[in-house]
């Protein structure tokens, strides 16, 4: 386990750099993490697709489907790539807050 | 998939062994080949002893004081509780049968990874505690102290046996050698040893009744998704039920069928079949998982998992169980379950409401595979099918090891191939059927951070991939089980680029022909179909 220091806060991370207690999620930290992941900035559709992520895993209590997260926000699969090198669950979720997804996936 | 070194790289194997001998060659803990430690809150969770954070490649694993004793007594119980350890633990004259059938051997030239070298790191300690000759002789009767050194050589080498026992196909004696991995599993579990990507599913599972975590109302909402998406894609719209009382069947499938692609294609396709028989079946949001990593913990937590599918079936009054296509649940099922949990008498011997056929095998589990309930519906022709959607696929197909080498399930998928597209070709015999390779990634050891081992593991089965790929030009591969539709398409894309990966019954879904629906121009990806398949002909 690896501590994050978003603002003096320390935020746990696991060994994936995934957050280790949800909960603790902010703007700030999501920032912090999208470092982590080497992107220099958030755009607006940076924060469209966390956004969605965040309010999915509010009401869902898991990252969405991957078609589901495409379908929408409008944006393909593709494109989500582009904006997270990592990839939806690797590299959106992870800045979102979500947990990895576990078992056959 | 995390950082793997390039394929000529990983090719490079050198198969001999070192210079020092087999118990004086230390273990090293080399990141990409062992998988990350199970976090103390999931441990807990299932009330697992030992909770805490640690690391395998730390010097200190925080082991109880008493962690000797424990194993030791550990394995005293299970010697007399399973006769087959004892069988296995004498009987192996270690004749090198097995040696060169693991994948990891072949793709890693570890020869720990021999089988018959693996089943020995436990041998030498029960030759030192539990054998006359062994206490006496020590190392000239291969016998070894137990010390944490070997603690941490079994946590390496037994999570790097994915329990797809090929090599027990091999053995004259046949021992089951995944039973080895289980009971070292089970004694490493004593010391709170074990990985996360197994013990965060299990977690999960007794929780939610599903690895992923899934609640009742998002599993709704996902299989839902894919109700909206082949409504649109046929113009049919199902309406499927969860938790039905008083349903005559209830289908249990894995859960990465419901989350992750190329999965749910695999889900569209049973509801489109079940849409299409008008089938009396319901879903159910507890026994959401066909899938036990319990499994790949221990018998006790196989059981303790296995139990929900059950138990629901019961709450619910259904007469039978549906299984979808899941690897390792069906070796659950198939060679444990009975006297685990069963028998089931208070289901029926299960009967297809269609065709009438009974299924006398199944009739201790009332459990009956998908493939073969399939096979069955094509065989009494009571399926409309058009093969010529599936017509851009060229197909091959991967016997996934739990319904292969447990079941023996070789033709019923098979036969519903054959019937749902035109151009199927097998792999070479000695890669498929009881012989088939394993994908690499089974017995809960899909995890990220284990890619190198996986990408080695799995290098056997892509490479017979690679044959049919280049002799008969197959793009697609087809299996039986949600691990492997996880963790091929990161194999086929690092050893043989251009194979997809697909479930038995996306295919079928495409070459269903429902009836009220409208001309598909796509298949079941959204992929436009070849030119003339989508008229609906016969």
């Amino acid at each position: 386990m690896v501590n994050l220091d978003v603002n003096g806060k320390q935020i746990g991370l696991d060994e994936d750099g995934f957050m280790i207690n949800p909960e603790e999620w902010t703007e700030e930290v999501a920032m912090a993490l999208a470092k982590t992941e080497e992107l220099e900035e958030m755009s607006e559709d940076h924060w469209k697709v966390v956004n969605y992520l965040r309010n999915y895993y509010t009401e869902f209590g898991i990252a969405p489907m991957v078609r589901k997260l495409c379908k929408d926000t409008g944006y393909d699969l593709k494109k989500i790539y582009e904006l997270f090198p990592s990839g939806p669950a690797k590299g959106a979720c992870k800045i979102a807050g979500l947990p990895k997804p576990t078992g056959c996936v | 998939m995390a950082s793997v070194p390039k394929p000529d790289q990983l090719l490079k194997i050198d198969h001999r062994p070192p210079q020092t001998g087999w118990m004086d060659t230390p273990v090293v803990f080399k990141k990409g080949t062992y998988s990350h430690a199970a976090k103390a809150k999931n441990l807990e969770a299932v009330d697992l002893p030992n909770p805490r954070d640690w690391s395998p490649d730390q010097q200190d694993w925080k082991l109880p004081e008493n962690w000797k004793e424990i194993v030791l007594e550990g394995l005293r119980e299970r010697l007399s509780r399973y006769r087959s350890l004892q069988i296995f633990m004498d009987i192996c004259v270690r004749c090198g049968a097995c040696a060169d059938k693991c994948h990891f051997f072949i793709g890693s030239g570890d020869p720990k990874n021999m089988p018959v070298l693996r089943a020995e790191l436990l041998r030498s300690v029960y030759r030192k505690d539990f054998t006359t000759a062994g206490k006496i002789l020590g190392k000239f009767a291969g016998a070894r102290e137990l010390t944490t050194d070997v603690i941490k050589e079994w946590f390496y080498y037994f999570f790097q046996c994915t329990e797809c026992r090929r090599c027990s196909v091999f053995c004259p004696y046949g021992i089951d050698t995944a039973e080895i991995t289980i009971i070292v599993r089970e004694l490493l579990n004593l010391l709170g040893c074990n990985i996360d990507w197994i013990a965060g599913p299990v977690a999960n599972c007794y929780r939610t009744g599903n690895h992923l975590g899934i609640q009742p109302h998002t599993f709704k909402d996902m299989v839902e998704f894919c109700v909206e998406d082949i409504e649109k894609l046929t113009g049919v719209k199902i309406e499927p039920t969860f938790n039905r009382k008083g349903a005559e069947i209830l289908f249990v499938t894995p859960s990465g069928d419901v989350f992750a692609d190329p999965g749910t294609y695999t889900l569209m396709g049973y509801l489109m079949l079940f849409h299409e028989l008008g089938l009396d079946y319901t879903w159910s949001t507890y026994a959401s998982d066909g899938g036990n990593f319990g499994f790949f913990h221990s018998m006790e937590m196989a059981k303790r998992l296995n139990y929900k599918i059950y138990a629901e079936a019961k709450r619910l009054g259904v007469k039978w169980i549906l299984g979808g296509e899941c690897g390792h649940m069906w070796r659950v099922i198939h060679q444990y379950m009975d006297t685990m949990n069963g028998p089931a008498d208070f289901l029926e011997v299960p009967v297809s409401p269609i065709t009438g056929t009974r299924f006398d095998h199944a009739g201790s589990t009332k459990m009956v595979h998908i493939a073969e309930f399939t096979a069955d519906l094509i065989r009494h022709n009571k399926l409309k099918l058009d093969a010529r959607r599936n017509d851009h696929f060229k197909v091959t197909f991967h016997d996934s090891c739990n319904p292969a080498r447990s079941m023996g399930l070789f033709e019923e998928p098979r036969y519903v191939l054959r019937n749902v597209c035109n151009h199927f070709y097998d792999m070479p015999e000695g890669t498929i059927r009881e012989q088939t390779f394993c994908c690499g990634s089974g017995g809960g050891l899909n995890s990220d951070e284990f890619s190198e081992m996986r990408m080695r593991g799995g290098f056997p089965r892509a490479n017979a991939v690679r044959y049919v790929r280049e002799k008969y030009g197959v793009n697609t591969l087809a299996c039986i089980c949600a691990v492997d539709r996880a963790a091929l398409p990161p194999l086929m894309q690092y050893w043989v680029p251009g194979v997809e990966v697909a479930g038995l019954h996306e295919l079928v879904g495409n070459a269903l022909i429902m009836s009220g629906e409208v001309p598909r121009t796509s298949d079941l990806r959204g992929n436009p179909l070849a030119e003339g398949d989508g008229d609906g002909d016969v």
